[in-house]
């Protein structure tokens, strides 16, 4: 019990940080991360469709679509 | 691990929290203060120095053009500058992009009353902590900060409303 | 203070510091409708179909979407063509998510449910997602659990089931004003029937006229796989375009090891055009029990001729364009038009043409070309 109690008080140091953390880039420098084309999924219906596709087949699978990113808005 | 260990990651973690609660006040831009004053050129060329409006409830929004939040607030905030303006009361728009272009674009498109002001090396944005697009800063009429709000979700604009309403009472 | 309190209180309080860290939030799924027809042409498979996707907000906190999309096949594929006859069928899938914020957590749910007269399959996915660092981090979990139901079209008696758990785990991270990657880990368990009622795999058998002949295929009842992608978009100021690159490790206990990578590159044109290329290279290795030609019968527990699971190399070039119009015409704020076009060249190393003839067991190594079209029209509204 002491061992993880000790990596959750460090996750909560961790957390705490983010949450104290000065973005090194300020929400007025993001215009050029908030234009459609650098978004990771900008017509997800159509690329959910090519993954479909690859998905039946490959043999692999997994990992495929990404989120994130963009304009950082409230 | 050793108890000494857990112990002084028990205290990191104490010291930490007040750390973060201490920087969370330890703004220059906060409620009560008085609002740092700064002059920008506006949309339509002619300066605009915020210690001028002293005397008048200002509504300061800092927007851009590609902020979807942004967007859907600027009708709302014209709609409360005409409202209360008569009453001795302006909105003051700041836009924070680099390309003044995309300012005027957006302004050719959705027009509004209130003053539009450039603030394209971002000096002022950096003076008011931006942290958040849209922020919005409401100054009473001795020029202090009595109202912070970051970001905009649907129904934001009634705590706009209510703050405006009670400081031009003052 | 007894130790029991003690753990359960800090994950709670770290819970909350998760969900309380700053004012603010982050922002809901765009609300939007989108129209798409699908169309796939390759190796004698033809399936085309729409897919309609409509997002709308309830209040501010709470985005509701919706998806329906139907797959009209006509397969005369080699393994169908080599061992049946010419088939087509047809694939309806209807899905439903949620997605509720708060502050800066996104809680998604989501159900979909796909119908086809031979297979069912029902899933279900929970995920949480939290803007943190600046909000220039995002963490992104989730977890989906699918139930299928796998019955054979002839005979009426046969009914299997097999579950699929998927975990993942995602981070995105801006780390200029120009540039954000991605990293995300998925985990695939399967449970139960995995393979397909109707293939076979083929052995060694001199009594034949072939040289050669058919027996039904058999696969092991569970699979594990995992995947690891790493991806960035770089955004070049000068040209006002974005390039795009990924690659994607997987492994599973089946044996496959495969590699993707992939490469796109958009540029907008004028006020309205938005072009794209893309590029995509797959590399895999086959199934530990995969052949194309089996000694003889029942050579091994379990066998597959699948070519999915072979050795092979799928290559794609893709281009697409797309004109965005409307500026606020009543209940639209602006719509686009889009085209998107991938040619996909699938070579196989250890799958055989049995179609073109040969000598048993060294027939030409089967490739074929794939052409794959979506045409769609999107709203924001």
């Amino acid at each position: 019990m002491p061992a993880n109690l000790n990596l959750l008080c460090a996750c909560g140091l961790l957390l705490l940080a983010g949450c104290a953390t000065e973005p090194w880039v300020k929400p007025y420098e993001r215009a050029n991360l908030a234009n459609p084309i650098m978004s990771f999924n900008r017509n997800p219906v159509s690329a959910s469709y090519l993954h479909h596709v690859y998905d039946s087949r490959e043999g692999a699978r997994g990992a495929g679509i990404a989120t994130g990113g963009g304009c950082g808005c409230n | 691990m050793s108890s000494r260990l857990s112990r002084g990651l028990r205290i990191g973690l104490l010291a930490g929290c007040i750390a973060v609660l201490a920087s969370l006040s330890a703004s220059a831009v906060e409620q009560g203060k008085a609002a740092p004053d700064f002059t920008l050129k506006s949309l339509t060329g002619t300066n605009l120095k915020l210690s001028e409006m002293t005397g008048n409830v200002v509504l300061i929004n800092f927007w851009a053009s590609w902020c979807g939040p942004c967007r859907e607030e600027m009708p709302l905030l014209n709609a409360l500058h005409k409202k209360y303006e008569p009453l001795g009361f302006s909105v003051l728009g700041i836009n924070v992009e680099e390309n003044v272009d995309a300012a005027r674009g957006f302004m050719k498109d959705f027009p509004v009353d209130f003053p539009v002001l450039l603030d394209n090396t971002n000096q002022v944005s950096q003076r008011y902590q931006v942290i958040a697009m849209p922020t919005t800063v409401v100054v009473d009429r001795d020029g202090n900060i009595r109202y912070l709000h970051q970001g905009y979700k649907s129904g934001d604009e009634a705590k706009y409303q209510k703050m405006v309403k009670t400081l031009v009472r003052e | 203070m007894p130790p029991d309190t003690v753990s359960l209180r800090l994950p709670g309080l770290l819970l909350l510091l998760l969900v309380a860290c700053q004012a603010g939030a982050a922002v809901l799924p765009e609300e939007r409708a989108d129209l798409l027809y699908h169309r796939y042409d390759g190796g004698g498979v033809e399936v085309d179909g729409p897919s309609v996707l409509v997002r709308k907000n309830l209040g501010s906190s709470v985005s509701v979407g919706v998806n329906y999309y139907v797959d009209n096949v006509t397969s005369a594929s080699i393994d169908v063509v080599t061992t049946a006859s010419k088939y087509t069928e047809k694939r309806t899938e209807r899905s439903l998510f949620v997605d509720y914020l708060r502050e800066k957590t996104t809680m998604s749910l989501g159900y979909t449910y796909s119908d086809e007269s031979d297979f069912e399959a029902g899933t279900a996915s929970i995920g949480i997602s939290q803007d943190m660092f600046g909000d220039l981090t995002t963490v992104s979990m989730g977890f989906a659990y699918g139930d299928n139901t796998i019955e054979k079209n002839g005979d009426d008696s046969f009914k299997k089931h097999a579950d699929v758990r998927s975990y993942r785990l995602g981070v995105s991270q801006i780390l200029t004003r120009n540039l954000v990657m991605s990293a995300t880990y998925e985990s695939i368990i399967d449970d139960g029937y995995l393979n397909n009622p109707y293939r076979s795999v083929r052995y060694r058998d001199s009594d034949t006229s072939l040289g050669y002949a058919f027996q039904p295929e058999v696969y092991p009842d569970t699979r594990n796989s995992s995947a690891f992608a790493v991806r960035g978009i770089y955004y070049l100021e000068q040209l006002g375009s974005a390039v795009n690159a990924g690659v994607r490790f997987y492994e599973d206990n089946w044996g496959i090891d495969a590699t993707t990578y992939e490469l796109g590159y958009t540029f907008p044109y004028e006020e309205n055009w938005i072009f794209e290329a893309t590029l995509r290279f797959h590399q895999q290795s086959e199934a530990d029990f995969y052949s194309d030609l089996f000694p003889y019968k029942d050579a091994q527990n379990y066998l597959a001729r699948d070519k999915e699971l072979s050795d092979f190399t799928s290559t794609a070039v893709g281009v697409g364009a797309s004109y965005e119009f409307g500026r606020s015409w009543s209940l639209i704020d602006r719509g686009s038009l889009n085209i998107q076009y991938d040619w996909i060249y699938f070579d196989y190393n250890n799958f055989r043409d049995i179609e073109d003839g040969g000598a048993v067991g060294e027939e030409p190594e089967y490739s074929f070309d794939a052409y794959v079209t979506r045409i769609f029209a999107s709203f924001w509204f």
